[in-house]
């Protein structure tokens, strides 16, 4: 596997970036990785360390680790959209919502079991996706960046207007699940929830990548006629892409909204659903490995730029456009094509 | 008052909201021409244009002070920086990615959108800034109805400028070129045409309209802040839409319909003023869906 059999249509970039021989030892430890066996061991060593957290740092890590473990699941969904499929969705964290006001809803206010409801969050964020993605998706992609903004700010105002959703203050007092008698409800518990709906993410999202639909998705980012030539319906296969993402936003949004017990719309706004494409966008659209990576460093860089406060933001701002200009396939790119 | 002056009423702010919603959808609908990008940052540029006119008037209001007089010297200074500033962008932003795929240029344009917002918030501390004028509250009884002259003046101004880049773009050599380089850019290089520079005028006038509204709006409604342009982004995108990507008359038209239907729509019974962005929202989806072409915009067979 050689940097220069990468075929996929690449941007002009400055020349530093055209000299694919000479590897630089990280490209090495990068390419070693990407062989099984030594990938296995990697595998197993992130899920061991990622057991023996808790019990090695402090409560405050594990929070925050708690975050970082959401937003995985979170990039991981939209990846499908943007990385896989190529669709770029601006308001991602509208699915993210309608996951977390479903639950937060229905077992709040209508005393439903927790367990229960999660069907009824995923059916209700499918069917978000169906319909804000169903009549865009013939359209130009631009077209549905924007539609998708503007869905991501619907959501936000209705969440923010209704009664039923708790108006700008939200939902509080979201009762805690339990499973089989056992209460989730300390740090370390969500942690471990976390840590079981990452993994399962992962997995999903290297299952649907090997897959027909993960082959299909390729070839219609690549060249949309030719695989409609093919006999793939491009149409029936971004909708796939944009209703599985929705619905791991929204099964995001399910555990988030019963971890902190409360939720508000602005924990909905813009700003996150940028946050989550920047991730994407910083790891490496398509990539796995690489959209972990991004969603740890979105979550752990602003706790380690806590002093610099509102440049924090900017900051960020600056990476993602100097991501995009000088190395638009992200940290670790993804290699397929 | 009657239903009747209540309805005039709207009609006149519907007026002052679209002629906003206008000078911003020129911009995209320009822009979206030229390169078939969506500037993302256009809402954002309307944001400094608002920050620069500020910062001009303050530069001119000792010796104009700060009537319409200062205003319009602020509004033409910040004209000519953000229009500079959206030259700048285009060049080190989006020329290198012209050859890109679609989504790297989009994510592009959304990182520059938020470089400016977030340059303005670490600036301002995310605190609104007043906007201070000696704009009086004065107007015109007309009956019932009430027409402020910062009204009249606004709306002027922007169709004065409208019918000057109406003029530009039908008279002038640049204005032809600009029309041809949307058609077929290729072919317009083989002509000879200067491309690049067409699109940095293309690119200075769109940001120069953006700054002219962002400056006006700032006298108009006397404070400014970071966030002021994403939502008149996403609307002016909307009108732009609504008229046709790609028309300028359409930009026009489509900023108009937009800025009455808004007005009109918050006092449709069981649509309050909480719910005027949503009712907006739900417009540009539905024409999307209906007539993505919208009212004056070719249609497209080309798709990406």
């Amino acid at each position: 596997m050689s940097d220069s059999s990468n075929p996929r249509p690449s941007p002009p970039r400055s020349s530093s970036q055209r000299e694919p021989e000479a590897r630089r030892p990280w490209q090495r430890l990068i390419i070693a990785f990407e062989s099984p066996g030594p990938r296995r061991a990697l595998q197993a060593t992130i899920v061991l360390l990622l057991i023996v957290m808790p019990w090695i740092s402090s409560q405050y890590t594990t929070v925050i680790l708690t975050n970082a473990l959401l937003y995985v699941v979170l990039c991981l969904g939209l990846n499908i959209v943007v990385g896989y499929a190529g669709l770029l969705d601006l308001g991602y964290a509208a699915f993210f919502a309608v996951g977390a006001y479903t639950v937060g809803i229905l077992t709040q206010q209508f005393g439903v079991n927790f367990w229960v409801a999660i069907p009824f969050a995923l059916v209700a964020a499918a069917i978000a996706g169906i319909i804000i993605g169903g009549p865009t998706l013939r359209l130009r992609s631009d077209y549905l960046a924007i539609v998708t903004l503007g869905f991501g700010e619907i959501v936000r105002f209705t969440a923010r207007n209704l009664e039923i959703t708790g108006g700008a203050s939200g939902l509080s007092h979201i009762p805690e699940p339990s499973l089989f008698g056992w209460r989730i409800d300390s740090a370390i518990d969500f942690y471990y929830v976390f840590v079981v709906l990452a993994i399962l993410a992962y997995v999903a999202s290297q299952r649907l990548f090997d897959s027909r639909l993960g082959r299909a998705w390729l070839y219609v980012r690549h060249d949309e006629d030719a695989a409609e030539a093919m006999g793939i319906n491009r149409v029936r296969i971004k909708l796939a892409a944009y209703v599985i993402g929705a619905i791991f936003g929204a099964i995001g949004g399910i555990f988030f909204s019963v971890n902190l017990g409360a939720i508000s719309p602005e924990s909905f706004s813009f700003q996150q659903s940028v946050l989550i494409l920047l991730a994407v966008v910083l790891g490496g659209m398509g990539k796995i490995p690489g959209v972990i990576l991004g969603a740890f460093i979105v979550v752990l860089g602003p706790e380690l730029l806590r002093e610099f406060d509102t440049l924090r933001l900017l900051i960020f701002a600056v990476l993602l456009l100097a991501i995009m200009l000088f190395r638009p396939s992200g940290i670790w790119p993804e290699k397929r094509a | 008052m009657t239903w009747y002056d209540s309805l005039l009423q709207q009609l006149v702010d519907g007026l002052v909201l679209g002629a906003f919603y206008a000078l911003v959808a020129l911009g995209y609908t320009m822009v979206f021409g030229v390169i078939k990008l969506l500037n993302f940052a256009h809402g954002d540029l309307y944001m400094t244009g608002a920050f620069a006119g500020f910062g001009g008037l303050s530069l001119v209001s000792g010796v104009l002070g700060a009537g319409w007089l200062g205003i319009f010297v602020a509004m033409l200074l910040a004209m000519l920086a953000v229009g500079c500033l959206g030259v700048v962008i285009e060049r080190v932003a989006y020329h290198p990615m012209l050859g890109a795929p679609r989504l790297s240029i989009l994510i592009t344009a959304l990182a520059v959108s938020l470089v400016l917002q977030n340059a303005a918030l670490s600036l301002t501390g995310g605190q609104y800034t007043a906007f201070r004028t000696d704009l009086g509250f004065g107007g015109l009884n007309l009956g019932n109805l009430f027409l402020s002259y910062n009204q009249i003046v606004l709306v002027a101004t922007a169709g004065v400028l409208m019918i000057a880049l109406e003029l530009f773009v039908s008279r002038t050599a640049y204005g032809r070129a600009m029309r041809a380089v949307a058609i077929d850019k290729e072919m317009c290089r083989m002509l000879g045409i200067n491309v690049s520079a067409v699109i940095a005028v293309t690119f200075f006038i769109g940001s120069g309209l953006a700054a002219a509204a962002g400056t006006m709006a700032g006298a108009y409604y006397g404070s400014i802040w970071y966030f002021m342009g994403f939502l008149i982004g996403l609307k002016a995108f909307t009108a732009a839409v609504i008229g046709g990507i790609g028309s300028i008359t359409g930009a026009m038209l489509g900023g108009l319909i937009l800025g009455l239907l808004e007005s009109f729509g918050t006092h449709i019974p069981f649509i309050g003023s909480e719910w005027k962005d949503v009712f907006t929202f739900s417009i540009l989806i539905l024409v999307l869906v209906l007539k993505p072409t919208g009212l004056l915009g070719k249609s497209e067979v080309e798709r990406m």
